[in-house]
Order: structure tokens, then C-alpha cells, then sequence
């Protein structure tokens, strides 16, 4: 069973429905003993870094989820849910994060050429590393295939645990893993086939 | 590269599309659900539900049939239509919404953007407007189309930005239904003056309609059509090859394996 883990932040509708699309058993709780005894956990998330790392710590889950994916439970982090796992936020002041995975979070905007537009929203292809094997994450997908971004912040100094990567007038972290723990920039509960199967292949890990 | 998006814009009433539709293979063509589901799998790269309905019986019928749909596609969903108050905002993205277009309700509470776009952020808030040329002027109008409000629909769209309106949809009556292509001028005069995504509509009469929009106005993210797809005069799919024929960024749809 998959835990998607409820601390009260952002719009899981679809996230939750997915997984009923793909014929996966997952559960919403905020439970700490059902995120326990799941097998999987994700770490959604949508809004500001600071406020979601407050409600994570409040509802008693951080440490749950640091504890858990340190006996190896696979852990997938989605859009700001994959932001937490970094060790610090630059999202208005600095904020720390899970620390599962090296890297900090940093705004688009100083990356990017003056007005572009922010945040990233939309369609993009994701591209894979040339220097280490698809991740497993990735199975039956190709190199430009599209999916669903929205976000102004993005992880930085992270690239010996970037599994895929998209252009939007720079290069942006678009998924991430590191062991057990994955991360992925876009929702793929809104990138169509595409997101539902790497959705399918994160519940077969 | 982002891609430019193709949106299919759906209007339902009491639970089914208005307007006729179109489609061969598509059993029940007024079904909110097979259309979504038959956009999606030809590309549509989001959907926009507009509910026309008055009553509240409608309005509820709208909310099951949008939750329904969001269990179907899993591509975003913008709903808009009868978006007066935060609570309108609530109840949809309760059905799976991802985003709200707001237009008269905003004109009747200009602080309506300012409120949501706090609770949901900027993302979620979707302004949408209806403008005409009316002496020399970009004026917007109100009550999908039929009321002159007599403010300046640029300066209008401006503020709109700024009380945090993520993204603008701008319906030009001029050239609505007319089908000889998007209104340039007024989607340039638009784009030169705001820095949020623009989603263009009205005009569209064929594909190569969303060529010239793009060449036209690089910068244009969106192009947003209802009859020329439900009638399948294009198809979306062959739209988006004929994009990225001409140079321009589309998401294409793989076939299934």
C-alpha cells in the first residue's frame, strides 16, 4: 500500500485518483502509524516552501519520514514535496529542508534571462543525463517526452543525483533520486500517459 | 523547449456540452466525460470547462460531472463560468479543478482575484476577458459578451496582474465566430503589456490560424478553440504536427504501446 502523505497542503485530487487510474492501492492519511506500515510513501505539496515544511514538522510527519526512508522505504516527492527533500530553501528568507538529498532550492529567476516569464508553467520535455543509465523511474519513456511544470524554484547543486533535467531558457532540475528517495519537479498526476506510467513504475519499485 | 498549449474549451449545461458536437466513434457526443477523454487522448494539453448553467440544480450536476472528469484526464482542468466568491473557487477545485477562470465575477469584486490568488496562489487564477474595439478603444465587456463596462480592457488586465492573476485568457468579440484567425493586435497590445502566460482565443478557423498566431506573437503561450475542434475540422493531433512542422514547440502524443 502507498502512502500519500496528508499534512494539509495543496490540491491532491488527481494525485489521489491517479492511483485508482493505474490500479495501485493509495491511501491520504496523516496518520504517522498507516505512513508507518505503508510500503511506499509520496511527499505532495503545492504553495510556499516555509509554510509546508512548518505543517510537515506540526503534523509530526518529518521525522516519520526521515526515520522510514532511512530503512530504505522508496519515497517520491512531487513538485514542492520534491523540493523538501533538499536541504535548504532561498524561497523568501532560507529554510531548511528534509536533507535526503544534497542540493538547495533556489529561484528560477536568478537563473533565467531578465523577463522571462515565472513561474515555469506548462509542457516540457524532460531530457536524461548522457553520463548514467535511465532511471528505473523512467521505464518505457523517451528521451523528450512531455510533462506538466509549474513552479518559480528550482533545485540547484544537485547534479550527481539528477535523473532528468528540462530547458526553460536554462537548464531546470526537473526529477531527482537518490537511493530509495525520488523526486520530481512536475506533476506527473497531470501529465497524462506519460505521468500516470511513471507513477505505475514508482508503485512496482 | 515549452510547448505552445491547445486547449479545447467545452460549454455545459445542466451536466452536457452545448453545441453540437461532432464526432465519429464518440457514443454519447454531449458527455462532458467521453469528450474530455477523447481530447486528452488526441493531445489536448488542458481542458477548459465553462459551466453556462443558471440554476443550482445545474450547478450541482456541474460539480459531479466536473469530479468525474478529473477521475477520467489527468491533464489540467480549468473550470470557469457562475466564479463569484472564494467559495465558488472552493467548491470547484474540491472536484479536481486545477485551475478557476474568473471574468464577470471579477468585474462585480475586483478584490475576488486579490482573495484567491492568496489562498490558491497565483497559478490557480485564471482571467478571463471579453473584449471589443468600441471608438478606437480595447474595451472590455461583461455577461459573456453583452455588456459594455466601459473600462479599458488593457488597463483592466494590467490590474488584474497585479492583484496576482496567473494567467489571462483574452476572447476578442471582433473576431469570434468570424474564422478568419486570431485577433493579433488586440492578443500584441495584451502581451505587450503583461508578463503573465496569455491564452489566446476566438477566431480560429483552421490550423494554420494557430501557425500565424505564433508567428505572429512569439511570446503567446496558449491558443484556446471550441467549435473547430468539437465539429472536427481540425484535429488536435494533426494540429500539433503541423506546429512542430513550422518550427514551433508542441507536445505530441505517442501512440500507445
Amino acid at each position: 500500500m502507498i502512502a500519500i502523505i496528508d499534512y494539509g497542503v495543496g490540491n491532491i485530487f488527481s494525485l489521489c485518483s491517479s492511483f485508482g487510474a493505474i490500479g495501485e492501492e493509495a491511501v491520504l492519511t496523516g496518520d504517522p502509524a498507516v505512513v508507518r506500515s505503508a510500503d511506499k510513501l509520496i511527499l505532495p505539496g503545492v504553495g510556499a516552501f516555509e509554510d509546508a515544511a512548518r505543517k510537515l514538522r506540526e503534523s509530526g510527519l518529518w521525522d516519520v519520514v526521515v526515520e522510514e526512508t532511512a530503512k530504505g522505504k522508496p519515497l517520491l516527492g512531487i513538485c514542492l514535496g520534491m523540493q523538501l527533500l533538499f536541504e535548504e530553501s532561498h524561497e523568501y528568507g532560507v529554510h531548511r529542508g528534509l536533507g535526503l538529498i544534497p542540493g538547495k532550492v533556489v529561484p528560477i529567476a536568478d537563473e533565467v534571462p531578465a523577463g522571462t516569464k515565472i513561474p515555469h508553467i506548462g509542457w516540457n520535455g524532460m531530457h536524461f543525463p548522457k553520463d548514467k543509465p535511465v532511471s528505473p523511474l523512467f521505464d518505457g519513456l523517451e528521451e523528450g517526452d512531455c510533462v506538466y511544470f509549474v513552479h518559480s524554484y528550482y533545485a540547484s547543486g544537485c547534479e550527481a543525483d539528477t535523473i532528468a533535467i528540462t530547458e526553460y531558457f536554462a537548464e531546470l532540475t526537473a526529477a531527482v533520486a537518490k537511493g530509495n528517495v525520488y523526486g520530481t519537479q512536475f506533476h506527473p498526476e497531470k501529465s497524462g500517459d506519460i505521468g500516470l506510467r511513471i507513477l505505475k513504475n514508482f508503485a512496482q519499485m | 523547449m515549452i510547448t505552445k498549449h491547445i486547449i479545447p474549451c467545452l460549454d455545459v449545461k445542466n451536466g452536457r456540452v452545448v453545441k453540437g458536437v461532432n464526432f465519429a466513434g464518440l457514443a454519447d457526443v454531449s458527455s462532458p466525460v467521453s469528450l474530455a477523454k477523447y481530447y486528452s487522448d488526441n493531445g489536448a494539453d488542458e481542458l477548459v470547462f465553462y459551466d453556462i448553467t443558471a440554476s443550482a440544480e445545474g450547478r450541482a450536476l456541474f460539480s459531479d460531472i466536473l469530479t468525474e472528469v478529473a477521475r477520467t484526464v489527468y491533464i489540467p482542468l480549468t473550470v470557469g463560468g457562475g466564479i463569484n466568491t472564494v467559495a465558488d473557487f472552493d467548491r470547484v477545485l474540491k472536484c479536481g479543478a486545477d485551475k478557476v477562470s474568473v471574468n464577470s465575477g471579477a468585474i462585480a469584486n475586483p478584490d475576488l482575484i486579490r482573495e484567491a490568488s492568496r489562498i490558491y496562489g497565483d497559478q490557480c487564477v485564471v482571467l478571463s476577458c471579453d473584449i471589443k474595439r468600441v471608438d478606437g478603444q480595447f474595451r472590455l465587456f461583461a455577461k459573456g459578451g453583452r455588456v459594455d463596462t466601459g473600462l479599458d480592457a488593457i488597463e483592466w488586465i494590467k490590474r488584474g496582474e497585479a492583484n496576482g492573476a496567473g494567467e489571462i485568457v483574452v476572447n476578442s468579440i471582433d473576431t469570434d465566430g468570424v474564422k478568419k484567425g486570431f485577433d493579433i493586435e488586440m492578443l500584441k497590445a495584451v502581451s505587450d503589456a503583461v508578463s503573465v502566460p496569455i491564452i489566446a482565443s476566438g477566431g480560429a478557423g483552421c490550423a494554420e490560424d494557430f501557425v500565424d498566431l505564433f508567428r505572429a506573437i512569439p511570446t503567446m503561450d496558449a491558443g484556446l478553440a471550441a467549435s473547430i475542434f468539437h465539429f472536427g475540422e481540425v484535429q488536435i493531433s494533426d494540429l500539433k504536427k503541423l506546429l512542430a512542422d513550422n518550427g514551433i514547440p508542441a507536445r505530441q502524443i505517442r501512440s500507445k504501446k
